[in-house]
């Protein structure tokens, strides 16, 4: 526990900042999934069949990340053992008695979609995989459900198509909530505002589709291969279109607390122009908002004029520096929350540890965890589309059995 | 190893629609469970308004208590915040009571301060301050103001609680399950007025319990038993003739920050518009 400097009057009790990196990384890596899961959901669901190269990506992006947003939170709790007590006791008026339930319905959700997108495969490379080993890992993941005939994978579409259709309220819903938890608390006036959700909602977008452009074009280039500029335009296209809404919003209310100027104006005021001055206006709004509009901008606007390499560069930086505006959104909600006192009288500092629980090194490491999932979840499922894609990579030297290749080909 | 490819004895289409079944009677049956044990397990809802007012507990004979702070006799000596402690066992860095210094300037500069949350008094009654000569070096007013959990009627910090470790006694006192408590630090954040911890010692949510252990048996909290100027009272509210529904008929009373509706059950006399 640590004692931040402080200036003008800070209550006796609130010497600490309880909520600290770890509380900024779970909003942030949510806000991921449910970005990498809409940009998937526009391919699957709403046919933009330009995103094809990557829908198959950002669904198991979205998983991986889903799979270690609790992390952080265990890591936080005074005693995560405790931590199941949230989902067999919990209280009905909490808004955060409801993430043990909302997690579990969206995890629900994208592992039956993601194991009906990859049935045909698993089915297909049960009989056909390299080793005896990985044949029989996939024999367990087909769960006993052969039968790939054109009926079977009419209807797999069809239910992949419904799950989809609540999968996407359900992403917005656990990320939307996520905002909730923050705007809900009417003690902190920076947190306390119905456009919480929205903005934390928006902001998550942002993130996910960033953070799926910025893998899909390290990994196109990483491995040589041409990056489907297509692809990339249309990531472009969605990206700029929700960071033009997320930072009008955010401005909005920034605005709406500056024009109304209630009692606790005066401190936002400082906190804003002072405390957060860096972390808020040069990261956020300038480098993170501002910079990747005009690129994003200048990209999809003069789509024509500027070479496809060019604008994939354009894209990847803006989608780099977007991942930092996010983070840095984050960053000033959570922490900047708790650097003022709720005595309106005084401030708080917030000092990075690098050790312990809550230190920087063990926030990069969860923040890596989501990546070695990918690592190997790439090991099992092929990534960047059907498996005639790289047939080599997964399929044993003979001749496939039973069934012929072709047919796979056609599955979305 | 072989795939047969024999029709499963079950269709796929049968397959989801027991899957939907099962899930949607889960859901179902689920939901009715944890409802309906909540609803058992809950409180009886208080009426609360009316409790806090002073009327008893419908058909039973439990005190209602509450607490007043008159802020224009408290002396700043720090008795109740030493009290406190020694009997509660606060973890150094914290404090479940505390005393603030209000100090005014002739320049419309307000210090406030607390230091060590007043445990030690107030040694240098008047704060230093470099004033400009022509309005004079000294203050225009001050006063200390107690501060300790308000036990609100409409308390965020139960309303936040994930797993029900923060819950209200049939007193009205707002008790932490220190066995229960998850140590999320969502009371924390949501509580308006500072006066929840997250203990080191033992990880989870702390906070005045009005002496809870010692109320129950017919005992005052130690703060209000150290405080030598009578300015903390305590009482059952539900008896019209107990010295606190006294004080509370006969004079007007300020709740902490009203604007944002908990209902504190702590009120206070003589309460500054500046303090918060």
């Amino acid at each position: 526990m640590h004692h931040y400097v402080t200036q003008g009057y800070v209550l006796p009790n609130q010497a600490h900042i309880y909520w600290t990196m770890m509380i900024v990384l779970y909003p942030y890596i949510t806000g991921i999934v449910a970005g990498a899961f809409i940009i998937s959901s526009l391919h699957h669901v709403f046919d933009r069949d330009e995103l094809k190269p990557v829908s198959r990506f950002a669904m198991l992006m979205a998983l991986a990340f889903l799979l270690c947003a609790p992390l952080p939170l265990l890591a936080h709790l005074g005693h995560p053992e405790r931590a199941l007590s949230i989902m067999f006791t919990p209280n009905v008026t909490s808004a955060m008695a409801g993430f043990g339930f909302i997690y579990s319905i969206y995890l629900f959700i994208l592992v039956v979609e993601i194991w009906l997108l990859y049935r045909v495969d698993i089915v297909f490379l049960a009989s056909n995989a390299k080793s005896e080993m990985m044949r029989r890992l996939y024999w367990v993941m087909a769960l006993g459900v052969t039968e790939i005939s054109d009926e079977a994978k009419a209807l797999d579409r069809k239910v992949m198509l419904f799950l989809a259709a609540i999968g996407v309220p359900a992403a917005c819903f656990l990320h939307g909530y996520v905002g909730f938890l923050f705007g809900a608390i009417k003690a902190n006036p920076w947190w306390a505002s119905p456009l919480m959700p929205v903005i934390f909602l928006l902001s998550a977008i942002v993130s996910g589709i960033a953070m799926v452009m910025v893998c899909y074009l390290i990994v196109q280039w990483f491995n040589k291969r041409p990056v489907d500029s297509e692809c990339a335009q249309s990531m472009m296209e969605s990206a700029w279109y929700f960071l033009m809404v997320d930072v009008a919003l955010e401005g909005l209310e920034l605005l709406n607390h500056a024009y109304m100027a209630n009692h606790d104006w005066d401190i936002m005021k400082h906190l804003i122009v002072d405390k957060l001055f860096v972390s808020l206006f040069v990261v956020q709004f300038l480098i993170g908002s501002v910079v990747p509009f005009v690129l994003l901008g200048t990209a999809v606007v003069f789509k024509n004029r500027i070479p496809a390499g060019v604008r994939n560069v354009m894209g990847f930086v803006s989608g780099l520096l977007l991942l930092v505006q996010v983070l840095a959104m984050r960053w000033n909600v959570v922490i900047g929350g708790q650097m003022f006192s709720k005595s309106f009288r005084g401030f708080l500092d917030f000092h990075i540890d690098i050790y312990g629980r809550e230190g920087l090194l063990a926030v990069l490491f969860l923040f890596s965890l989501p990546f070695i999932a990918m690592l190997v979840f790439s090991r099992v499922l092929p990534l960047w589309g059907p498996i005639s894609t790289f047939p080599t990579r997964w399929l044993r030297d003979r001749p496939p059995e039973y069934v012929p290749l072709g047919s796979f080909t056609k599955f979305k | 190893m072989t795939i047969l490819w024999t029709k499963p004895e079950i269709s796929r289409r049968e397959f989801f629609e027991k899957c939907a079944e099962a899930g949607a009677k889960t859901f179902v049956f689920g939901g009715l469970v944890v409802t309906t044990a909540n609803l058992l397990l809950a409180q009886d809802p208080p009426d609360a308004r009316a409790r806090a007012e002073g009327a008893p507990a419908k058909g039973t004979n439990v005190p209602i208590y509450g607490f007043v702070v008159d802020t224009t006799k408290c002396i700043g000596c720090g008795s109740c915040v030493r009290a406190c402690r020694d009997e509660n066992n606060v973890p150094d860095g914290f404090t479940r009571t505390w005393v603030e210094q209000y100090t005014f300037f002739p320049n419309g500069e307000i210090i406030v301060n607390s230091p060590n949350g007043g445990a030690d008094g107030f040694g240098e009654d008047i704060p230093n301050r470099n004033m400009p000569e022509e309005l004079g070096q000294l203050p225009v007013r001050g006063f200390f103001v107690p501060k300790l959990c308000n036990h609100c009627i409409n308390t965020p910090c139960i309303q936040v609680c994930p797993v029900g470790a923060s819950y209200v006694t049939k007193e009205g006192v707002v008790l932490i399950d220190q066995e229960r408590c998850v140590g999320c630090g969502y009371c924390v954040q949501a509580c308006p007025f500072g006066s929840r911890y997250i203990n080191p010692q033992t990880n989870t949510a702390d906070k005045c319990t009005w002496c809870y252990h010692r109320i129950t048996k017919g005992m005052l909290p130690a703060c209000v038993q150290a405080c030598p100027a009578k300015a903390r009272i305590f009482g059952n509210v539900s008896d019209p003739n107990s010295e606190i529904s006294q004080i509370l008929a006969n004079n007007r009373v300020q709740v902490l920050k009203s604007y944002l509706g908990t209902n504190p059950r702590t009120r206070y006399i003589g309460l500054d518009s500046e303090v918060i």
